[in-house]
């Protein structure tokens, strides 16, 4: 069981949570998520995965963003400062560190909700002093959060589908027109833009993070599989929770 | 002696507490939680005799105080089975309840009989009340003359005692039960899931990909009590209780409905520690309940007021 030690809205719909615990000592891979319990009743039932966001070894403490839209994220927002929270992990397999050198230059592109692993991995890679350079991808101005702290770490280029802040355009409009060198991209955020990367910019060395629907959110239930690319069986899968939900470039047929 | 020690034909349980089929996997990320030998049976995913990859996704939805699933029994099939995963299971000191499965009577009979030579294997589960699957499943299992000619063929190949999951979705599930009591069936597990559905407002489909999913979790437990309660009843092979239980207090409402033993389903992707839990949580309850043997509680709700009306 963790403690909330600080809970507030950053842009619309969006919430930054920060918990308190013992377990915070084992979230070292970036990539990697929490199932959280955001009520102590049966509705909703199940848990939520939520990304790490980033992680303070001293304190103990992780912080999680997520947008309360359904269900259970509007009751987790009901969460105030010194409540317990019952937390589940780390889980699944982050974004690997030891693929990139030093020195090289990692791109981080991240859409919506998909942004906050990103930013403990960014954290981590300026650790392993590799050069990283962001494109964060919103709808509108008022659902961007968090660019000012991407800034603080390297480059950063904001894109929205409106254009009321930054680039217009999706995330792939800006890599094609604005076309910056990489060796490495990270990325995560909807499936349709993951795929959108994959076959618009081709790149030689990804990595992506996905997301679905979970049950157990450990590798028991079976309800978050995806299917891997050139199957002719149609009998081969993997689950995003304990496979992922970090994957290289050409595994899952996105 | 234990309190709740229990003893059913092919499982010889040091307590009442079993995972429940299709939500503990073959126990291997569990065993990465906590020693599976404390459990006091282990019923793992229904096992086809081919691989089945399941249905698309999503496969899962909410509802309240339960969820639909519509996995489509997606298992490695019967060779991974008994090569990979039961060799697994063999380190741990806890009989195995292999649920089968299949689209035909000849894959239920091939799959019992390999499935139930494996050495660690102490029971199968007939698995004839899976909603989420076009072929099979559900379809042997609310015609009680089908579901007994079913069992009666497993039952001869079967070198362990076999157990029948039912299907609530009829409209008596006595009948099916007294069926497959005379066909040979050792024990009864029940309840599977409801049939339900949910239909998303924006899209305005269904949330699941295979439209219906099975309903299980809290919201089912008055179902299966009433049901165990009604089958009790009329049979006098055991029967191995299940949905919607998260607590020790339902599981005692499932041995007062009936049950000799009970299986936890849903409540393992809630807390995954919740088996363990229930089990400590039971020998409390028992000591301060002043109860000396849980299985003085089977069928009480109706054994002490009268007896089963036609």
């Amino acid at each position: 069981m963790t403690k909330v030690v600080h809970h507030e809205q950053i842009a619309d719909k969006i919430y930054e949570l920060t918990f308190e615990g013992e377990m915070v000592t084992d979230m070292v891979e970036p990539g990697q998520f929490l199932h959280i319990r955001v009520g102590d009743q049966y509705m909703p039932l199940l848990r939520r995965p939520i990304s790490i966001c980033d992680v303070d070894f001293d304190r103990k403490q992780c912080t999680i963003l997520y947008r309360a839209e359904g269900e259970g994220t509007l009751l987790l927002s009901q969460k105030r400062k010194g409540d317990r929270l019952d937390v589940l992990g780390p889980l699944g397999n982050g974004f690997p560190l030891d693929t990139i050198a030093e020195g090289e230059t990692a791109v981080l592109i991240g859409g919506g909700i998909g942004v906050p692993p990103l930013y403990y991995l960014s954290k981590k890679l300026v650790e392993r002093n590799v050069r990283v350079v962001h494109v964060l991808g919103f709808a509108s101005k008022k659902d961007a959060f968090y660019a000012d702290a991407f800034e603080q770490l390297g480059t950063t280029a904001v894109t929205t589908i409106d254009g009321t802040l930054g680039y217009q355009g999706f995330v792939t409009d800006y890599m094609k027109q604005e076309a910056p060198a990489y060796d490495v991209l990270y990325s995560c955020g909807p499936t349709p833009m993951l795929k959108a990367i994959e076959e618009q910019l081709n790149p030689d060395r990804a990595y992506f993070s996905l997301e679905e629907r979970m049950g157990c959110g450990i590798g028991a239930c079976f309800a978050c599989v995806c299917s891997v690319k050139d199957d002719p069986t149609g009998h081969r899968y993997r689950k995003i929770c304990s496979d992922g939900p970090v994957f290289p470039q050409g595994v899952i047929q996105l | 002696m234990s309190r709740f020690d229990i003893q059913l034909p092919g499982l010889n349980m040091k307590n009442p507490i079993m995972p429940a089929s299709g939500c503990f996997g073959f126990g291997r990320e569990f065993s990465k939680l906590y020693d599976l030998s404390g459990l006091g049976a282990i019923a793992i995913k229904a096992t086809t005799d081919e691989p089945r990859f399941g249905n698309p996704t999503p496969r899962v939805a909410e509802t309240p105080g339960g969820m639909l699933n519509a996995i489509g029994l997606q298992n490695p099939g019967l060779e991974k089975v008994v090569a990979e995963e039961l060799p697994f299971l063999a380190d741990y000191d806890v009989p195995i309840l292999v649920n089968i499965a299949g689209t035909t009577t000849e894959d239920y009979v091939a799959v019992a009989r390999t499935v139930s030579k494996a050495p660690n294997v102490t029971a199968l589960e007939l698995n004839i009340s899976c909603p989420n699957v076009k072929e099979g499943g559900i379809t042997f299992g609310t015609d009680p003359s089908v579901a007994a000619e079913l069992t009666r063929a497993v039952k001869e190949v079967s070198e362990v005692p076999v157990y029948v999951k039912l299907s609530p979705n009829v409209a008596d599930i006595t009948e099916i039960a007294q069926a497959v009591e005379a066909a040979g069936a050792d024990g009864l597990a029940m309840i599977n899931t409801l049939l339900g559905m949910r239909i998303d407002l924006k899209s305005e489909k269904p949330v699941i990909a295979n439209r219906t999913g099975g309903l299980s979790g809290p919201a089912i437990k008055p179902v299966a009590i009433r049901m165990i309660y009604e089958v009790s009843q009329r049979v006098s092979i055991p029967i191995i209780g299940m949905g919607g239980i998260t607590s020790a207090d339902d599981v005692l409402e499932y041995f007062l409905a009936g049950a000799s033993a009970v299986a936890i389903g849903t409540a393992n992707f809630v807390n995954p520690f919740v088996c363990p839990e229930i089990i400590t949580e039971l020998e409390e309850r028992l000591t301060e309940k002043k109860i000396g043997h849980i299985s003085e509680l089977v069928g009480r709700s109706w054994k002490s007021c009268y007896s089963p009306s036609s």
